[in-house]
């Protein structure tokens, strides 16, 4: 009788099955035709080890490299943040903490769109830097006007994780710890930072990832002149109609995406170990 | 002084996360042909704003694609919630990895892979953002539900059973019941990955439709009618609203006190 019930039950999941295997799994294998075949539709390679040509190659590594300072500095930001939101009183905390998530609820597009005017040539920041006569700043279309920018949409990503297993460390630790002669730095580098591993390892691949394969910041910041590796696969379809390429060099972006997280996954499990 | 420290840290962050969207505010209410120069107060584009007829579109257009996205995937989803409850390990484990792959794989290779299926079969458009919001917002709900049916006393829905109540009567008297605030914030939260997709709808979407971003997106590459400021000055307090109600209101109160 239980069988039969669970059997029935299992049904439910039908819909999302189709759902999974037209909208998932077949998308998935279209890219993969696209990938391995030329235009005419002949097998080839030429697509996927197009990456190794010399500007993909490039783009490839300037993403890497953009990906990790902006994580980099998103940890780095994270930490001294999740201490001061936990070091605040309770009561205070939760709303506190809604005013540091509430950036993160604005439109993607309206925060690229702030950053914009900020840094360009004739924006706000170099109308105050004019004001009060110091040099102005030359910093749009740059990698780095992309990486601020990157910095300012992903912090939130890293932060709450890293706050939220901060927050659910027990004082009781923490003050042990202080009573048996731990100073601050011991405390932070053998309790704070082993405890919080889980959030900043799910943090940095929320982080690592966008900031890997975003398009829209390096082509609205960076005018063109920053060229990542998103920015080539979008040109590859949006311009070019070289579905074959783009298809190819998006399988090679998988593979980053998928290595990164094995990667990160494998550290998480080490970073969990000994909590209990 | 290490609080004092703390506080300075925590300003110097506001500063940073508030400070883009204070100017954009600030320059909704500018007066300036030039997009710096302060010309004077005004409300004019407040008023373009609302008789222009793109803008609108698109804000209503944003709006269907999300509603109605996060509505089908939180029925979808959560009936694969509880099949998936039902099911061995090894069937959970299929579908949760099946879940996962929108999830965790990039948003540009999302919607580059559904454009290109979608292509083969008909014409790109709203129907096909709509059926890609629908595909990465369905994990989301699953996500938000799964935990809620672990908790779920099964004892209790058995016990409905073996006392002569249909499974369906069971279901609404006793399952519901405990995984509805899991099926709400699902249905929250894929809202919200909908209103802030961009990449995704970049590429699924035909031409001609638009929502507000990848409006935006058009609009920052010609370059930017002031009544963009306008726009997001709305959005942000449409947000604090909305966070303040969730946070705050009173079915938050209620869930605090249980």
């Amino acid at each position: 009788m239980r069988k039969i019930r669970g059997l029935k039950r299992q049904l439910l999941a039908g819909p999302y099955l189709v759902w999974i295997a037209a909208f998932t799994l077949l998308p998935l294998m279209v890219i993969l035709y696209y990938a391995f075949t030329t235009t005419s539709g002949h097998p080839t390679l030429l697509n996927v080890t197009s990456i190794f040509a010399s500007v993909h190659f490039k783009s490839l590594l300037l993403s890497l490299e953009l990906a990790f300072l902006c994580t980099a500095a998103c940890l780095l930001l994270s930490y001294p943040l999740a201490l001061a939101l936990s070091s605040l009183k309770t009561k205070r905390q939760g709303f506190i903490v809604f005013i540091f998530i509430l950036p993160m609820w604005m439109n993607f597009m309206l925060r690229i769109l702030a950053w914009k005017m900020l840094l360009s040539n004739n924006g706000v920041i170099n109308m105050v830097l004019e004001a009060v006569g110091l040099p102005a700043l030359d910093v749009m279309n740059t990698p780095f006007a992309v990486v601020f920018c990157m910095i300012y949409d992903f912090l939130p990503f890293m932060a709450l994780p890293i706050y939220n297993s901060m927050s659910r460390i027990d004082k009781g630790i923490l003050e042990a710890a202080q009573d048996l002669g731990a100073g601050r730095a011991t405390t932070f580098f053998r309790i704070i930072l082993p405890l919080t591993a889980p959030g900043a390892v799910s943090g940095t691949i929320m982080v690592f990832v966008p900031a890997l394969t975003s398009f829209a910041i390096s082509d609205l910041l960076g005018g063109g002149k920053v060229l990542l590796i998103g920015n080539v696969i979008e040109q590859a379809f949006i311009q070019e109609y070289n579905w074959n390429l783009g298809s190819g060099l998006s399988l090679v972006l998988m593979v980053f995406v998928i290595a990164s997280m094995a990667l990160m996954n494998s550290r998480g499990d080490e970073g969990g170990v000994g909590i209990c | 002084m290490l609080k004092k420290l703390y506080k300075l840290y925590l300003v110097l962050i506001f500063l940073f996360l508030y400070l883009p969207i204070g100017v954009l505010i600030v320059l909704s209410f500018n007066d300036s042909k030039s997009k710096v120069q302060w010309g004077g107060f005004t409300l004019k584009w407040y008023g373009s704003l609302f008789s222009s007829e793109s803008i609108l579109e698109a804000f209503w257009m944003t709006i269907f694609i999300s509603l109605g996205s996060a509505l089908i995937a939180t029925v979808i989803g959560t009936l694969a919630a509880l099949g998936a409850d039902a099911m061995k390990k090894r069937g959970q484990a299929f579908l949760i990895g099946a879940a996962n792959i929108p999830l965790l794989n990039a948003d540009i290779v999302t919607g580059i892979s559904l454009m290109l299926l979608f292509v083969r079969f008909t014409r790109l458009g709203m129907n096909t953002v709509l059926l890609a919001h629908i595909t990465f917002n369905i994990p989301y709900v699953i996500l938000n539900v799964m935990p809620k049916l672990k908790q779920e006393s099964r004892t209790t829905y058995e016990a409905a059973l073996d006392l002569g109540a249909t499974p369906l009567y069971a279901f609404f008297k006793i399952t519901w019941p405990q995984i509805l605030p899991g099926v709400l914030s699902g249905f929250l939260m894929a809202m919200t990955m909908s209103l802030d997709d961009f990449s995704v709808t970049y590429f699924t979407k035909g031409a001609g439709v638009n929502t507000l971003s990848t409006m935006i997106y058009t609009e920052m590459r010609k370059g930017i009618r002031p009544e963009m400021y306008a726009l997001s000055t709305l959005l942000f307090l449409i947000a604090l609203t909305l966070l303040l109600i969730m946070n705050f209101g009173p079915s938050a109160k209620e869930k605090e006190k249980s």
